[in-house]
Parts: C-alpha cells; sequence; structure tokens
C-alpha cells in the first residue's frame, strides 16, 4: 500500500513531523515500510504553460510550432511533436534549465531550424509509469485543468511533490490497507485523533429505490453484507485532477469518472465497489449466488470464464453480471454513454474470492481486500461517500433510498487484559495509567474494572479478538525497544547432544579430517538420480506438482549427490574430489503415508587424495583408499561386533567386482565400491569410489567401552610367512585359517605383501604375512612359538591348499 | 741419550705432531706410533729395565706423564675432529626450509553446517536440547498446528510442494514445534529446543531464492516467560554470531503462531550502523523472526496457555552465511564446487 503523505495530511496535522520520521515510527510500532518514494526527486523548471498560437512546420509532417506563455514577458517558442496538441490548453512546460527523470536536461535548441525553448510534456517523460497513465494521455500531451495557474510549478498539480510511504502490509493488518487505517495507525504514533469530513448524502426525494432494484443474496454466509445505492442523470467524463492524481500516486490508472470514484472509496476506506451500468442490467433485481458448473461470463477484460460452484456471482436474476469481489461483467460495464449506475458496496466470504482470485489468476486490489477481510463498520459510509463523490462530479443525482439484501449489524467485540498480565508477560513495570493512555491513543474504548481493562474493539480492527492481540497493541505502542532485556529464570536443564548428534559430528569431524569436505546437495532430484545407489529397494517419493524435472523426487541415496558435485567440480578442472554428505534419504512407508527418512553419510573420492608435490607424485585413490577410510571410522566408533566387508555384485549401479556390503556382525549398515564405469563416464569421471552408511545403524548398533589392559612387560616375538595360493582365495579366507590355527599368544597379523604376476603360476597369487606373538605372563620361548607358527603352516598347507614359501 | 732425554724428546715432538692432524685416521696412525705396543713411548719404558732402583721410579714417573699427556692431548684432538666431521655433515645437511611442507589432506565443514553448530553450541550451553525432524511433515503439522489454517491468507506467503493433499515437504521447521510440545512432560521440566534443518519452498532457484534452504528455530516453554527474556535470549544470539558491538531492535511483526511478533536487526557488521551497502544504508540488518508463543498453539498440542507461555525464534542460516561472508549467490550452497567450500576452511 503506497500512502501519499500529502494524503494523510487531510486527515493528522503532520505539520511537526516528517515522512522520513514518520516512516520510521511506522516501521518500530507496527507496519514495514518498505520505501518512500519522493514523487518528483530531481526534476525542476516544469511549469504550467498555455498555448496560445500553433503553427504546422511546413517540412514535418507531425511538428509544430508552438507560441507558450509560461508566465514570462515574452511567449516562448517551444516545437511540439504530440498529436494533441492545441491552441488554449494548459500543459506542463519543461523549461531550459529542467532537469527530466534520468537526469535528462532540457536545452534551448533548434529543430531544422526553429528555435525551441523547453519541451511540452507528456506524463511518461515526468516518469510515470506506463501502468497508471490514464489511457487518454497516453499517446500525447497531459493537459492541465483550464484553473491551473500559468507560470506555477507543475509539480504540486501533478502531486510530484509527494512523499509515498510504501507500506508492506502483513496479513493481520489488513485495516492499514486504507487511508482511514492508515490515519489511525499513524494517528495512534503521533497521538493524535484523526479527522474525517463529515458525508452528508443528498437524495432526489422524487424517487425511492424500491422502484428501481430490488437485492437478495442466495447464502448470508457467501455474501454477509450487501448494499447498494444507485446515482442517475450522471455523464461519465475524465475524473478531476485531484483525484486522478490521488489514483495515479497510489499506482491506479485513472479510467473515468465513475470507476475512478469507486477506486478512491477504496483507497480511502478500504472498502472495494464495483458500479454497474444500471441500464444495462436488464431487470430490476440483483441476487447473489454461487456460480452453477460450467456457467460461463465475460469478465470486462474480454475473457471468456468458464466457472464452478466454488465461484460466486452477482447476477441480475438469471444471467451473471459480475464475478463478485474479483472482477465485473462485461455486459453491465460502464462505459461514457451510461447514464444511471448501481454502487454496489458489500462483503463477501474472503475463501471464496480468495480461491476465485487465485484459480483465475485474477488478483487485484479489490479481491486482495476481500480476502484479507474488510472494516464492517464502513461498508454504507463508503457506499455513501462514493454515491455523493459520483454525483458531484459526475453532475448525477441520487435516488433516496439504500438496496441491501440484509440489515444485520456488525457488532463490536469486548476482549479484556489485566495490568499484571502484561507486565508478566513483556517483562515490563507498566502503570495503569500507562497502559489507559496507550488504548486512548489507538481510540479504543475501555471500561476498568480494578487493573483489568475491558476493551471495546473498534470493528476497524478486526485482527482484534483475543487477550494476546491486545497484548500485542500494547507492546509495540509502547515500544518494542523500551522492553528489557533478560534472561530466562526457570528450572535448570542440562543441554546436551543426544548419542546421535554426537556421533554424527564425530563422523563429519573424522571424514573432514581425512580429507573429505562436507557438501549439501539438493534432496529433490531427477527421478533416475533419485532411484539411483539405494541402499535397499524402495520406490521414491515424488512431488504432486513438481517445478521441472530436475527437482521432483526425493533422493534414496546421498551418492548419486557426491557425483553430481564431483561431475560439477570435474567440469571445472578440479579433476581431484574428496566429498561427503550427512543428510536424509526418504524411503517409501507402506504403513504410512509419510516417507522413512533415515539419516545417512556417504563419501566419495576420485582422481588423488594429494597433489604432485616437489617431494612425491600423487597417488591415484583406490577402492582399498576408501576402505581404509571407513574401516578407520567404524574401528575409531567401537563396535562390539565385528565390522566386515562382503563382496556383492548384483547392485547394478557398481562396479560388479569392486563392491563390497559394510556389516557389523550380521546386520547390512552400508556398502563401498566403485561407481559402475558406464555412470562414471555418462558424467565424465574417472575412477570414482563412494560408500554410503545409515547413521541410525551406526547409532543403533552396540559399542564395547574402552577398557585399560596393563602396558606387557614382556617383548613380543614376530614371524613372517610367505605363500602362493589360488587367486580365488580371500584375504579373509587367509586370516581366518590363521586365527582359527594360531595358538595362544597370536596377538596380530599383518598382511606386507601381496604379489601376481612375473615368476608366479598364472591364477595364483603370493601373500606375506607377518605374525606377531606375545605372552603378557612371561617371556616367550622360542620352542614354543616356532611349534604355534609350524600349526599355521601346516592349517594353510591343508586348508587353502597353499604352498609355503 | 738418555731415557729421561729421549721422552722430554717424544713428548715435544708428539705435541707438534698431534696438534697438525685433522683426520682421524691420522690420529690413529699417531697413536699406535706413540702409545701402541710398538709405539715410541713403549719402546722407551722398555729400556727401564736396565735402569739404577733409584733412577727407575724417576724415569717410570716421567714416562706415565708423557704418556698421560699425549692420552690427553689425543682425546681432546679426537674430539674436536669429531666435532668438526659433525659440524661439516650438519653443514652440508642444511635444507631450505622455505620449501613447501607436505600437508596432510584435509576437509572443512559446510559453511551453512558451521553456522548452525555455532548456534547450536551456543544454545546448548544454555541447557537447550538440540531436536530435529523430518522433512517430509503432514499438512496438519506444517500448518494448522502453528496456527495456520485452510485458507489463512499467511498461507500465500509460503508456497508448498505438495506430495499428496495432506503430506508435504516442511516450509519451515515450525512442525517440530508441535511435535515436541505435545510430547514435553512439563513435570520433568521447562522445554528448550533449538531445531535446526533442511526446509523447502516452492521457488524458482536464482541468486537470492532456493527451493531448498536451512533454518533454525528456538522454543521456549514455561511458567514465567517474558518477551523482555526473549529479548535478551536475542541478543546473546546477535552478539555471538556477529560479534559483541552489535545491537539488536526489534520491529513488530506477523506470524501466525506468536503474538507479539517481532522481526530482529542487527546493527550492521560491516559499516557498524552509519549505512552502507549491506544494510542498505539504513544501518540494520534484518537476520530473524520471533516472538512470543501464541495461545491457540499451546492449546492444540495440549498445553494450557493460561499457565504456560514463552518464546519462539526462528532464522536462516544461508541468509546468515551470506550476509556475514558476502556470499552473492545462494546457489553456491548447493552446488558444491570446490573453490567455494575449501575457502570456508579457517575456523575462528
Amino acid at each position: 500500500m503506497k500512502v501519499s503523505y500529502n494524503w494523510l495530511s487531510d486527515y493528522l496535522n503532520l505539520e511537526n513531523t516528517t515522512p522520513e520520521k514518520l516512516a520510521d515510527q511506522i516501521t518500530l510500532t507496527g507496519i514495514e515500510v518498505d520505501s518512500l518514494i519522493e514523487m518528483g526527486k530531481g526534476l525542476k523548471n516544469i511549469v504550467v504553460g498555455e498555448v496560445k498560437s500553433i503553427e504546422k512546420m511546413e517540412d514535418s509532417d507531425h511538428l509544430n510550432i508552438t507560441q507558450v506563455d509560461v508566465g514570462e514577458s515574452e511567449l516562448f517558442q517551444i516545437v511540439c511533436g504530440a498529436p494533441n496538441v492545441d491552441k488554449g490548453q494548459k500543459v506542463i512546460v519543461a523549461l531550459p534549465g529542467a532537469r527530466l527523470p534520468g537526469n535528462f536536461k532540457i536545452k534551448k535548441s533548434k529543430l531544422r531550424g526553429h528555435v525551441s525553448n523547453g519541451m511540452l510534456c507528456a506524463l511518461d517523460e515526468l516518469g510515470f509509469s506506463d501502468s497508471v497513465i490514464p489511457k487518454y494521455a497516453e499517446d500525447g500531451l497531459y493537459l492541465l485543468p483550464g484553473t491551473a495557474v500559468v507560470g506555477e510549478n507543475a509539480l504540486t498539480y501533478l502531486g510530484l511533490d509527494d512523499v509515498l510511504i510504501d507500506l508492506d502490509i502483513t496479513p493481520n493488518r489488513a485495516d492499514a490497507m486504507s487511508m482511514r487505517g492508515v490515519a489511525f495507525e499513524a494517528g495512534a504514533i503521533l497521538s493524535q485523533e484523526p479527522t474525517f469530513e463529515n458525508i452528508q448524502v443528498t437524495e432526489d426525494p422524487s424517487s425511492s429505490i424500491e422502484e428501481w432494484i430490488s437485492v437478495s443474496v442466495e447464502d448470508p454466509k457467501d455474501t454477509p453484507y450487501y448494499k447498494s445505492r444507485i446515482v442517475t442523470n450522471l455523464k461519465v467524463t475524465q475524473s478531476p485532477l485531484w483525484l486522478q492524481r490521488r489514483l495515479m500516486s497510489a499506482g491506479i490508472r485513472p479510467i473515468d469518472s465513475v470507476v475512478d470514484v469507486t477506486n478512491y472509496i477504496m483507497l480511502e476506506y478500504g472498502q472495494p465497489l464495483h458500479a454497474f451500468d444500471y441500464d444495462l442490467l436488464d431487470s430490476k433485481e440483483v441476487h447473489v449466488r454461487r456460480a452453477q458448473s460450467d456457467e460461463a461470463m465475460t469478465t470486462l477484460d474480454g475473457q471468456e470464464r468458464v466457472l464452478t460452484t466454488e465461484n460466486l456471482v452477482v447476477t441480475n436474476g438469471s444471467k451473471p453480471v459480475a464475478l463478485a469481489g474479483v472482477m465485473g461483467g462485461q455486459n453491465t460495464h460502464v462505459t461514457g454513454t451510461t447514464r444511471t449506475v448501481l454502487i454496489e458496496s458489500a462483503v463477501f466470504e474472503s475463501s471464496l474470492i480468495r480461491k476465485t482470485a487465485q484459480s483465475l489468476n485474477l488478483r487485484s486490489e479489490s479481491s486482495s481486500r476481500f480476502e484479507r477481510g474488510l472494516n464492517l463498520g464502513t461498508i454504507q459510509d463508503a457506499l455513501d461517500h462514493a454515491a455523493v463523490l459520483m454525483a458531484e462530479i459526475s453532475k448525477g443525482t441520487i435516488i433516496s433510498g439504500v438496496a441491501e439484501a440484509n440489515d444485520q449489524q456488525a457488532t463490536e467485540k469486548e476482549v479484556s487484559i489485566t495490568v499484571t498480565k502484561i507486565n508478566h508477560a513483556l517483562g515490563t513495570a507498566l502503570s495503569l495509567e500507562e497502559v489507559a493512555s496507550i488504548f486512548t491513543r489507538l481510540q479504543f474504548e475501555y471500561r476498568l474494572i480494578e487493573d483489568q481493562f475491558i476493551v471495546t474493539v473498534p470493528l476497524r480492527r478486526w485482527d482484534i479478538s483475543i487477550e494476546a492481540d491486545l497484548l500485542e497493541e500494547v507492546a509495540r505502542i509502547y515500544g518494542y525497544n523500551k522492553i528489557p532485556s533478560t534472561l530466562p529464570v526457570m528450572e535448570s536443564t542440562p543441554g546436551e547432544l543426544t548419542d546421535k548428534q554426537r556421533l554424527t559430528r564425530y563422523v563429519r569431524r573424522y571424514l573432514e579430517g581425512s580429507g573429505l569436505a562436507q557438501t549439501i546437495s539438493y534432496a529433490l532430484t531427477t527421478p533416475e538420480k533419485a532411484a539411483r545407489f539405494s541402499l535397499k529397494p524402495s520406490n521414491t517419493t515424488e512431488l504432486d506438482w513438481p517445478m521441472s524435472e530436475e527437482h521432483k523426487s526425493l533422493r534414496l541415496s546421498l551418492i548419486s549427490g557426491l557425483i553430481d558435485n564431483a561431475a560439477y567440480n570435474s567440469a571445472r578442472q578440479t579433476k581431484n574430489s574428496a566429498l561427503y554428505e550427512v543428510g536424509h534419504v526418504f524411503y517409501e512407508n507402506n504403513s504410512s503415508a509419510l516417507p522413512t527418512e533415515e539419516e545417512h553419510v556417504a563419501g566419495l573420492i576420485t582422481g588423488s587424495l594429494s597433489e604432485n608435490t616437489w617431494q612425491s607424485k600423487a597417488q591415484a585413490v583406490d577402492f582399498f583408499t576408501l576402505k581404509g577410510i571407513v574401516e578407520e571410522l567404524l574401528e575409531s566408533i567401537g563396535f562390539s561386533e565385528k565390522i566386515s566387508f562382503t563382496a556383492i555384485k548384483t547392485l547394478e549401479d557398481f562396479h560388479p567386482g569392486r563392491t563390497a556390503e559394510i556389516r557389523i556382525g550380521n546386520d547390512v549398515i552400508g556398502v563401498i565400491g566403485q561407481i559402475h564405469p558406464l555412470i562414471a563416464q555418462k558424467f565424465d569421471l574417472e575412477d570414482t569410489f563412494v560408500f554410503e552408511m545409515s547413521i541410525e545403524a551406526l547409532v543403533q548398533s552396540g559399542k564395547d567401552p574402552v577398557r585399560y589392559q596393563t602396558i606387557p612387560k614382556y617383548p613380543g616375538t614376530s614371524r613372517d610367512i610367505a605363500l602362493l595360493v589360488q587367486d580365488t582365495v580371500t584375504h579373509n579366507q587367509v586370516i581366518a585359517t590363521i586365527e582359527s590355527n594360531g595358538g595362544k599368544w597370536l596377538r596380530n597379523i599383518q598382511l606386507f605383501d601381496l604379489y601376481q604376476g612375473e615368476h608366479i603360476r598364472e591364477g595364483q597369487k603370493s601373500l606375506g604375512y607377518s605374525l606377531s606373538y606375545l605372552n603378557p605372563e612371561a617371556t616367550l620361548k622360542e620352542d614354543e612359538v616356532n611349534q604355534d607358527f609350524e600349526k599355521v603352516k601346516a592349517a594353510l598347507v591343508q586348508e587353502l591348499d597353499a604352498e609355503i614359501r | 741419550m738418555e731415557l729421561k732425554d729421549r721422552l722430554s724428546d717424544i713428548s715435544a715432538k708428539a705435541r707438534v705432531e698431534i696438534s697438525a692432524i685433522t683426520t682421524m685416521e691420522a690420529l690413529e696412525t699417531l697413536r699406535v706410533a706413540y702409545l701402541g705396543k710398538k709405539g715410541a713411548l713403549t719402546q722407551v719404558l722398555k729400556g727401564m729395565k736396565d735402569l739404577s732402583a733409584e733412577e727407575r721410579p724417576v724415569i717410570g714417573q716421567l714416562g706415565n706423564k708423557v704418556r698421560d699427556e699425549i692420552a690427553t692431548q689425543l682425546t681432546e684432538t679426537k674430539a674436536s675432529i669429531e666435532k668438526e666431521v659433525l659440524n661439516k655433515r650438519l653443514s652440508e645437511e642444511t635444507l631450505d626450509v622455505t620449501l613447501p611442507g607436505i600437508k596432510p589432506k584435509k576437509g572443512q565443514a559446510h559453511v551453512i553446517t558451521q553456522s548452525i553448530e555455532e548456534i547450536e553450541d551456543l544454545f546448548l550451553g544454555m541447557g537447550y536440547q538440540i531436536v530435529e525432524g523430518n522433512e517430509v511433515e503432514e499438512d496438519y503439522y506444517n500448518f494448522e498446528r502453528v496456527n495456520l489454517p485452510q485458507n489463512h491468507p499467511a498461507r500465500d506467503m509460503q508456497d508448498t510442494f505438495y506430495i499428496t493433499n495432506e503430506i508435504l515437504l516442511r516450509t519451515h521447521t515450525s512442525p517440530v514445534q508441535a511435535r515436541t510440545l505435545e510430547k514435553h512432560d512439563f513435570s520433568k521440566g521447562p522445554l528448550k529446543i533449538i531445531s535446526p534443518g533442511k526446509v523447502y519452498r516452492r521457488d524458482t532457484d536464482d541468486a537470492t531464492h532456493s527451493h531448498q534452504f536451512h533454518q533454525i528455530e528456538g522454543l521456549v516453554i514455561d511458567k514465567h516467560i517474558t518477551m523482555a527474556d526473549l529479548k535478551g535470549t536475542l541478543e546473546a544470539l546477535a552478539k555471538k554470531m556477529f560479534g559483541e558491538n552489535r545491537e539488536i531492535r526489534l520491529r513488530p511483526s506477523y506470524f501466525p503462531f506468536t503474538e507479539p511478533s517481532v522481526e530482529v536487526d542487527v546493527s550492521c557488521f560491516k559499516c557498524g550502523g552509519e549505512g552502507c551497502n549491506v544494510c542498505k544504508q539504513t544501518g540494520w540488518i534484518e537476520i530473524l523472526g520471533a516472538g512470543m508463543t501464541h495461545p491457540e498453539v499451546l492449546r492444540m498440542s495440549g498445553v494450557d496457555p493460561e499457565i504456560y507461555g514463552g518464546f519462539a525464534f526462528g532464522m536462516g542460516p544461508d541468509r546468515i552465511a551470506m550476509l556475514k561472508y558476502g556470499v552473492d549467490d545462494i546457489r553456491n550452497f548447493y552446488l558444491n564446487d570446490q573453490r567455494f567450500l575449501e575457502q570456508f576452511k579457517v575456523k575462528g
């Protein structure tokens, strides 16, 4: 809502303040000021002129040479190309030295040899937006009324000396979508009671409205109030300058002397009105009802609308003549030939208007006011004022009486609050007098019982209905910034992380320490990407009405996002990526409409973890680089059950020979592997390794407490063994054989060599293990160790067909 | 020549010769030459057997003295040669210490996580719990339970991704409030929570809009919580996030789930309040929304608003990180360009 400072000063004495100061106060007491708009900022030397004579320029088809009186001793010769320029007009003249918007300077000049001392201006040349310039002034000069005084500053006539306070109105303060509402708000700030002009309706006693029209509504829930008046014998013209000026400042295009009045009243009262051409109604009846399914009507923008029973229409008893609260119908549109007008001042159910405006994409100044609610106290006042203004401007007469659907009266609510409650809630120490003065400034009447204020809430503040609403009024007028600043005093509670939060933070730090950078990807992605790399089979969750295919489905895995990120970096010459993400994945849940959300952690490495340095060459990452990171992470969490990696060939997005399930005990908690080369190729990535684990599973799996063990006093010893086995024998099998035959002093088995190739038979591999022995109680005897070691050798030969080398 | 003279000869000669040597090899040769079994001194002393009983102890003593002197000189020289050798080696080992070190590769937390964690830690210290919620929510919890019934005009303020008519991607972290409130047992103490997380709005992604972003909300409910407490809490938050010298300013606003509602500005951390491009010349930057929990929200969660009350506040870590670091495009947070991520490596 753009509030004209000049207009506001009709209701309040603003002599002791400035637009800047008032705007600041408005912001700090309740309504955010989006901006201050100084209308004519930077414009100067623009005056009223009168065209004294006009002469066509000989060698031009459109230029005229005018002699203009600008209040100087001599006439100014000005060349003008506007088609509507004519002798006797009062026009806007930019004199030599004038500055127009865009820092455009007017100088004395010569056009085709003719002196031109300035420029006659159209509205767009003065900075008015095309959307507010009246259609009749679109292609030419804007003409000032004959009463305009030659030589005077033209900016005043156009309202360009005004400042607009642009209010950003929250849904609860729809009362401020009117000049009167803003006047009350500003009045409370300035401790002034706004004053409004008293409207006296002079009716034509010879004719009563009952002879003209009867009004009814189908359902008072849809249309609680419907009032109308008739103004006849009027002549539709252009509105007077002051009216046009106020509309344009508010961002509304002047149309004609009837429509402009309805818009003006809407701005003043917040009450949207509609004017019908009475003669085109074609009946003596107005009936408001729900549209029938598939009922059609043409709105005044010329569009045919097909309606539903969710739309409310104003009819002439049979066919729709307006889409209630949203837009008038073309069939009853006010035109230059209209002689009698029916003015409608009504309240329609807000959610119906909202749905209609939304579904037909017809948001307007009117519909947004209906949606947010109206001041039930001024439905009649707005109607009366409109009739008076219309009769005055368009020279019509007001038929006596008001036609209305029902005569229900809105009543004011009472809401109570005690001073004790106010101070308890705000942490203040306001006195009874201070609270009373705040209600007085708001123009709220009240009764007082001890320290309880029983406030009669004016109808213009329909947002106030409970105690908390009054509390807010008191707090904001008192000033939020005067409220003291304390910390809550209460029973103390431990502030600590849950096990899951602590573990998640640990996992993150660990991965960062291992060289992985945290990423945050979009949870919504393409259906194809969302479904990839899932740890378990599930359908994806899809948006009902996505904005694009790119962000349509909720992810089942974090890996897809990491691959996107690696590809994004790779395309920008960053070939090495080490990334991780912690976030939710969304599994379909058969027993609930809500998907099951699980917190996962996933990591990705590609390229190398290090750079080429002057000391060493960068090493390409491989499966075991990432496995090591994951193994160490899991070991450091301390699971009481064994962590194992089992080869799995069936995950289609992974390399079938380089992928493993990660298990704690028997439970699969994640997966690690190389992404399928075909996917890597698609994203233009080198060999890329990824893992993903469920954080919930990590939290839930049992963990061993840390137990201290005495540092051994006796030295241990070790034996190395090299063996040749079939290629198909796994490291895990070898370890299992050694462990189960290792004897009681075997403490550790370390693989130190793996070789395949030259000097080794095809289909075989050579493995080297170092076995460490220790007796914590005594020095180990060579014999004992040798015996144990021989058993291991024998078992390897027997169980794995190994050849000891 | 008398033995005595030969001894002084040996002594003098040895002194000269030893002082001239520079290598360990030469030192060893001299040691053998003088003190070895066939060495000069040994040879001389062998002649002692021919001496008289009176002379023998005298010469013996002299011989021992000469031997000790030579041995001492040899030891000293050895030490000095060793020292020289060491010095030479050390000098040869000199490095260009300005060559770059071999850095272990480190990753870093995402800048938004860093912001969230900073706020979490502040409130953990004040006895709050962190409660995370689900990102897919029921319309009922996302809207109705925070006092936004169907057709409420404020629903326009947030466009929503729906999955079905009743299921949606949460548009704010507020459903966590409702879910936590209805479960909380007030006989076990007040409710103090912080809930961070991802939220979603139907927005076309551009430099200032993202369909996915983050929020962090706080909620405190007890018997005697005042708006002054809210103000003090927000002040602590603003100082933690933007520096000790920051001031805050409260402006009335509207949120359906709080009343009174406030928007909170912090004095501009770039210009200190004088006006600059960051604060759009106002000296203030809007950083969060807050208010006293609406009685209806409490009632719907089964909490009696006549007894209990409190405050809630919420802010956007994305926006805060943009302001704090001058990030000019919100999409940077979700594209994960490593040249972007690495810039937030430094932890204060």
